[in-house]
């Protein structure tokens, strides 16, 4: 097992940062999630630490090994998994397991023996003589991560593995993820840009911008305590709450915590607005109340409540309401920077 | 009603052009020459006897035409192994990035460019008995020490067909080969350089895999252009010497259109018919086995 370091690791594309000075610490066993829009730099990254993209400048630490951009992706202990999977489609579900042993020139005994070991763990077994393509979504990916783990390696590299999943086989597939984990202990790095992905797995969550890394933190220090309005609004559906206040700060919460006055207990220390109502949105679970909040120099941007179920008052469109926000909910931006003030 | 708002009439309207051309100038002479070949007509009368089969009898009894019949199969075959073998590994040339790449494939793809007389017309300056720049290279590079009369000796005169069959073939299978390189999925490629295969490995047990269905259709239209070629036989040693180095094309052209006797001359052209497309059949199945990447 090994963790990966990452020393002011850049990559330009012409003038493009693509990745831009990232220092990022990636401890053994854990489970990494590179969390960020398209474009932020988080596939780059990922593929810089496997070797096939070369750093401008910067370290790759892995093991404690540094890894020059010589050094190939054989040779860095590293499995990878791709966003389409990446099976090999004119070789059977057990040539694919096998293919990295072949290349590794193992013994066909131990091949065999090793690739069976490895799709029984993943319950496989059935589809071993088949093709890729008479696979379904979930047990292609269960092959590509077969084909990852048969290897050994010591870091394994997951970019967007559920992209491609139709959304109600995402959360088995994530579940299996998680279980797949614990099972091996081994470091992962994980790209995604879905922030349910990158809440549910994560043990920490880099949050990435621009090529740069905005924050890292476990899940819930990313939503509670985000560093900036970027990570603010970017984790989190509906997203942060961002109004004007005076002295040139912007101030943010969470809609789940913006729920009329008369939700708070009595000694509860509270942060009052009042609350113009333009339109209900009814989802079952919640309710989404739209409007803007009326007090003085607060601008005009639409704020948004998440009510849940549980809170049933009534809430008419078009008038004013009293809402609050607890003050413990309450994050403080500066508004030209959009950095956290504490 | 305007003409362009019927689409039944329009279709055929556009179509009349491009069908009318074909019928011309490919059915109507592939229907006559099936025609021809079972008659006794020669060029210079007007009788059309039936002669049944007699044509393909006779052709079969004589040995030239077999002759041809296994030249005609050797130069195919033979061209085409060498065209397969060359064009995958220019293909990895000329796909790395390099300064004069768009100029180099332009040059590449002269051969296939240039009128087949014109280019046979070079090689037997080439191979010339007196002149060749092949035996002069040999011999200053110290490489040979008698002489090759190329086109005079029947096995060397086959090899130097071949060479010249495959030299023209080879640019537009490269070509081929390239785009199926370059639609090749990318990350197929890099999973194979994660999974820790080298060069080799990746070239063998990965990229010809998948380029298989492509090199197929590379190789079918090899195999179509260097059978039914006339032009590079014709010139380089007209068939000789003594008959030697025939192929069916040149064969066919000399009894029928120099010999004057048509109906031999339509069999031993349409005698190619059903291996080319025995060869046709075979070719694009073997990529559709092989397309399994598809989703």
């Amino acid at each position: 097992m090994a963790g990966v370091e990452l020393r002011n690791l850049t990559r330009r594309f012409g003038d493009f940062h693509a990745v831009d000075g990232v220092n990022l610490s990636i401890r053994e066993g854990e489970f990494l999630v590179l969390l960020g829009p398209s474009g932020c730099g988080k596939t780059t990254l990922l593929r810089m630490i496997a070797g096939l993209e070369r750093p401008t400048a910067g370290e790759i630490v892995l093991g404690g090994e540094r890894m020059d951009g010589d050094v190939p992706p054989r040779a860095r202990g590293i499995a990878m998994v791709f966003q389409s999977y990446a099976l090999y489609p004119h070789r059977t579900v057990f040539r694919n397991i096998a293919f990295p042993l072949e290349a590794a020139g193992m013994s066909r005994a131990a091949i065999d023996q090793k690739v069976r070991r490895a799709a029984e763990s993943f319950s496989i077994t059935r589809y071993l003589d088949r093709y890729p393509r008479q696979l379904s979504g979930g047990e292609r990916q269960r092959v590509a991560l077969c084909r990852a783990l048969v290897r050994d390696p010591q870091v394994f590299l997951l970019d967007e593995p559920l992209a491609n999943l139709d959304a109600k086989l995402r959360n088995t597939a994530r579940d299996e993820l998680k279980r797949f984990q614990r099972q091996i202990k081994r470091t992962i790095v994980y790209v995604t840009h879905d922030q349910v992905e990158a809440m549910g797995l994560g043990d920490r969550i880099a949050v990435m911008d621009a090529g740069r890394v905005r924050q890292i933190g476990t899940p819930q220090q990313i939503y509670e305590d985000p560093v900036d309005t970027f990570v603010a609004t970017f984790v989190g559906q509906p997203p942060m709450n961002l109004i004007e206040v005076p002295g040139g700060a912007l101030l943010g919460f969470r809609p789940e915590n913006f729920l009329p006055r008369g939700q708070f207990p009595a000694g509860e220390p509270i942060r009052p607005f009042g609350f113009a109502v333009r339109r209900v949105e009814y989802l079952g679970s919640d309710r989404y109340v739209y409007g803007t909040v009326t007090d003085a120099g607060a601008g005009d941007a639409t704020v948004i409540a998440k009510l849940p179920a549980t809170v049933g008052t009534a809430i008419p469109d078009g008038e004013t309401l009293p809402f609050a926000v607890p003050e413990r909910a309450l994050c403080s931006f500066d508004a030209a920077t959009g950095a956290r003030r504490r | 009603m305007k003409l362009a708002d019927r689409e039944d009439v329009l279709g055929v309207v556009m179509l009349a052009p491009a069908l009318s051309y074909v019928i011309l100038l490919v059915g109507v002479p592939f229907v006559l020459a099936i025609v021809l070949s079972f008659s006794t007509a020669t060029a210079g009368s007007l009788t059309f006897g039936w002669a049944g089969l007699d044509n393909y009898a006779a052709i079969l009894r004589d040995p030239v035409f077999r002759r041809s019949l296994f030249n005609s199969a050797v130069v195919t075959i033979g061209s085409q192994v060498l065209v397969v073998v060359l064009a995958t590994a220019a293909a990895q040339v000329f796909r790395a990035a390099f300064h004069g790449r768009r100029t180099a494939r332009f040059v590449l793809l002269l051969p296939w460019a240039v009128p087949v007389s014109l280019a046979a017309i070079a090689w037997t300056w080439i191979f010339d008995s007196t002149f060749s720049v092949i035996n002069w290279t040999l011999k200053v590079g110290g490489l040979m020490h008698g002489w090759l009369y190329w086109l005079g000796e029947p096995g060397l005169a086959l090899v130097a067909i071949i060479i010249v069959q495959a030299w023209r073939i080879f640019p537009f299978a490269t070509i081929i080969v390239l785009a199926g390189l370059a639609s090749l999925p990318q990350d197929v490629m890099e999973a194979a350089i994660v999974d820790g295969a080298g060069f080799w490995r990746r070239l063998f047990h990965v990229e010809l895999p998948l380029l298989l269905p492509v090199v197929a259709v590379a190789v079918l239209f090899g195999v179509v252009y260097t059978a039914t070629d006339l032009g590079v036989v014709y010139i380089l040693t007209g068939g000789g010497p003594a008959n030697t180095t025939q192929v069916l094309p040149t064969l066919a052209f000399q009894r029928g259109i120099q010999g004057a006797d048509l109906g031999q001359g339509a069999a031993i052209a349409v005698f190619l018919l059903p291996f080319l497309i025995l060869a046709a059949i075979a070719m694009l199945r073997l990529a559709r086995h092989t397309e399994v990447g598809a989703r």
